[in-house]
């Protein structure tokens, strides 16, 4: 008799699984990245008459690295959310537009705005290769000491950004004191 | 106007779903007649509203009717009218509507093929049914209402993902929820014999038409997706255990050892309570299924909209309908006991080790599936179980599953022995590793010049032992119609095996870089690039390469791969360009430009990759055969109470 229990019993254990399952983020993916000083970068910006772009410009500074393209629907999903953190918190914000044709960014750009400081242009994708970037978007955000201190992968919720984002900007700029 | 009265006859579905629960369900419980004989036209109403609701949402789609919320989200002014009507299924909300639709399609196919069933045992298969459609029904309107009215109303859509637009996907769909929802015909079978507390021939007689027939159309459903996969996603692969693809597999093969078992029950009055575990099994695989895509608890690359809400709702439903069945079971089980025996060395034996190993598969996908899940949810860490897991453990397990697979069909049931079959079989394993190993030597010295593979020799010799020992069986049996579709569906799987074989063994890619007027060789083919143009069609732009391929001097195909950005969504998609043959195929996909007329180019030869769908469809064709085998359709004598 007991052991017709047994399909009950290994279903429900599967159902507990599942509903733990279901509060977790399978888009938080450990970066080996973070607490790693951040991969400089030394590269062209998208604004060509702007010159290079390097990394050591930003030492000091509490800054945050969005990764892009204007092929990518997320990001345009994403963007309002980015736009309103970045002036709301007077961020500095670089922007890697990645593996996209100039033309094409500037297009999405005027059309949905520029909430960056600087962007860098990175059509082969080589400055996200340094960088670990798994697609777009992907969010970083860097101390003053230069290292990665939080990787987003996927498009920021408004969610994230009070949970994680904004509390690890305050302690960032209070020397590092939650 | 027109969504308002779709969403009222959703509606208005729920309540004779509820209807055709509670009372057909009681009045079985306590024989009043009158409520058991309300199913059938509660089930028929039901499948009215919701034919109903399902044309109001296909109107809205093609006359662009852009203030649904749902369609200003899927669909897009520049979409031709094909993905207008298959765009319906194009995204969450539209493919659940289409999923109850089906499930009401199939009820509707039950009152109309119940003739031979007793009304009683008809009203409860409707009522568990039914109360599937109210969980369906609940979770549409609760959390996902296609109708739903977005004011003011953009003036265009956001189009449908260019992933989607493609006339393979646009069936693929209905094909493999056809195959899902199939199961819960059999399910409610199930639960309707442990209710009644009896199980009998007549009742696998009921079910195993049914459950061929959704089997058929989970078969192809799934054939269909990877051969998507396969030209669409540009990775030259044809299965590439995701998550969503592990979701569509663990059905079918609960499924596949649910049709062995039945053939046990009809024939021999045993494994009673283990078929009915299947059935119950099966769909509960299916709607695991939907969970897993439809919760976003698992990444995929089925990248579809998700959200842990909508995840909760299906897992409590899951927990109610799986949870529900097994307890009936662990209560009533025991009344299925089987009073019948059989020797060790006979067919029951081997459709039991079928089963057993079917059974082993699932749970290997299922733990594969969710073991990164499992650590997640320990916090261990984040992990990913890829391909090299289900490659590692499927294999040895699919060998002594085409052994059995051989040997099964020879044996008698109840009792054989050696001694009858020794010569016959003798013969047979003699033929089967003779030719198998004779084919892979021919592969390798005189035809193509493959290296010579051990795992390709088992594979063919596998091939072969299952060919054989079907016709050698065909050769001594009475040849219905049943039979003839369980020869034709092993015939599949040694086709289908082949090609997994030669496929995996002997196929080769390359990625390339090449300047217009530059050549590359692989496989003895010759591919010479001619250089890229651009090209557009109503709703993309695309680079299209063009590229020449011969052989020893002899032209044997133009391919035009392209790179298409699709203009509403801006997304770009990798169209390859396949030159399909039953021995090979040629596949290029075209990379990135670089420097000058330079491009990146991924080319493959993939030999014998068609056999996979050749043995898929094979299989479906022996399924619907079987189906239609003329005992299902006599009337049995009448009994009222099941």
């Amino acid at each position: 008799m007991l052991k017709y229990f047994v399909p009950l019993g290994a279903f429900l254990l599967l159902v507990a699984l599942l509903a733990v399952g279901l509060k977790l983020d399978p888009r938080e993916v450990p970066s080996p990245f973070i607490g790693k000083p951040a991969p400089a970068i030394e590269a062209v910006q998208l604004d060509a008459a702007a010159g290079t772009f390097s990394s050591t410009s930003l030492k000091g500074k509490v800054w945050l690295l969005n990764v892009w393209a204007s092929w990518c629907g997320e990001c345009q999903r994403e963007h309002p959310v980015l736009t309103e953190l970045v002036q709301g918190q007077n961020l500095t914000a670089v922007g890697l537009n990645y593996k996209d044709a100039a033309s094409d960014a500037n297009r999405w750009l005027a059309q949905f705005g520029n909430p960056f400081t600087s962007i860098v242009a990175d059509p082969q994708g080589k400055v996200g290769l340094d960088w670990g970037v798994y697609g777009t978007p992907e969010t970083f955000i860097i101390d003053q000491q230069g290292i990665i201190r939080y990787k987003h992968i996927g498009p920021m919720s408004q969610k994230a950004v009070t949970e994680k984002i904004l509390p690890l900007l305050a302690e960032l700029r209070n020397g590092g004191k939650p | 106007m027109i969504p308002e009265i779709g969403h009222f006859a959703l509606i208005m579905a729920l309540v004779v779903s509820v209807v055709l629960t509670v009372l057909p369900l009681l009045g079985a419980t306590f024989s009043n007649e009158r409520w058991v004989a309300l199913a059938k036209p509660a089930a028929r109403m039901q499948l009215l509203f919701m034919l109903l609701a399902y044309g109001c949402l296909t109107y809205a789609f093609i006359t662009f009717d852009f203030s649904v919320r749902y369609v200003a989200s899927t669909s897009h002014s520049s979409l031709p009218l094909l993905y207008r009507i298959s765009g319906v299924w194009g995204a969450h909300e539209g493919s659940l509507l289409l999923w109850a639709l089906i499930l009401s399609l199939w009820m509707g196919a039950v009152t109309v093929f119940s003739r031979s069933i007793p009304r009683v045992m008809l009203a409860r298969v409707l009522g568990v049914m039914g109360f599937v459609a109210v969980g369906f029904l609940l979770f549409l309107l609760v959390t996902s209402n296609p109708f739903e009215r977005l004011i003011p109303a953009p003036a265009d859509g956001r189009s449908l993902n260019p992933l989607l637009q493609d006339p393979g996907l646009a069936i693929h769909p209905p094909m493999l929820y056809m195959g899902y929802v199939g199961f819960s015909v059999a399910f409610a079978f199930a639960v309707a014999a442990m209710l009644g507390g009896k199980l009998d021939a007549a009742w696998t007689r009921w079910v195993r038409p049914w459950t061929n027939i959704a089997w058929m159309f989970l078969t192809l459903g799934i054939a269909l997706g990877s051969w998507w996969a396969y030209y669409e996603l540009g990775w030259g692969g044809w299965w590439f255990w995701d998550p969503v693809e592990n979701a569509s597999l663990m059905p079918w093969l609960v499924g596949t050892a649910l049709i062995h078992s039945l053939a046990v029950s009809e024939k021999r009055g045993a494994f009673k309570a283990w078929t009915v575990l299947l059935a119950v099994f099966a769909f509960s695989l299916s709607l695991l299924g939907t969970f897993l895509v439809r919760s976003g608890v698992l990444t995929s690359v089925h990248a579809f909209a998700s959200d842990p809400g909508r995840g909760l709702f299906i897992l409590l439903f899951l927990a109610t309908v799986v949870g529900l069945s097994l307890t009936l079971y662990a209560f009533r089980a025991d009344r299925f006991k089987s009073d019948v025996s059989f020797q060790l060395f006979s067919r029951e034996t081997g459709l039991l080790l079928n089963n057993v190993i079917l059974v082993v598969m699932t749970a290997t996908v299922l733990l594969g599936t969710l073991y990164p899940l499992v650590l997640d949810a320990l916090g261990v860490g984040k992990l990913s179980v890829g391909p090299p897991y289900f490659n590692s453990v499927m294999v040895p397990l699919g060998i002594p599953l085409v052994i059995v697979m051989g040997l099964g069909v020879l044996l008698r049931w109840k009792r054989d022995s050696i001694s009858r079959l020794g010569t016959d079989l003798a013969l047979l394993v003699i033929i089967a590793v003779g030719v198998g190993l004779l084919f892979s030597l021919l592969l390798h010295y005189d035809w193509e010049g493959y290296d010579w593979e051990g795992m390709a020799a088992i594979g063919l010799i596998m091939a072969v032992w299952i060919a054989v020992t079907t016709l050698f069986w065909v050769w001594k049996q009475k040849r219905t119609a049943s039979v003839w579709g369980a020869a034709l569906a092993h015939a599949g799987m040694a086709i289908m095996i082949i090609g997994i074989s030669l496929t995996s063994l002997y196929s080769s890619e390359k990625d390339i870089r090449l300047s217009a007027g530059q050549q590359y060789q692989l496989a003895g083919y010759d591919f010479q690039f001619q250089g890229v143009k651009k090209v557009s069609d109503v709703s993309y732009d695309a680079y299209q390469g063009i590229v020449d391929i011969s052989r020893n001097g002899q032209p044997v195909s133009h391919l035009e791969p392209q790179k298409r950005v699709y203009r509403v969504q801006t997304m770009p998609m990798t169209e390859a360009g396949i030159d399909a043959g039953l021995f090979r195929d040629l596949f290029v996909a075209l990379g990135e430009p670089l420097e000058g007329d330079a491009w990146s180019l991924r080319v493959y030869h993939k030999p014998f990759i068609r056999w996979i769908w050749l043995g898929a469809i094979l299989m479906a064709v022996g399924g619907i055969l079987a189906a239609g085998d003329r005992r299902y359709r006599l009337k049995v004598e009448g009994r009222s109470h099941a």
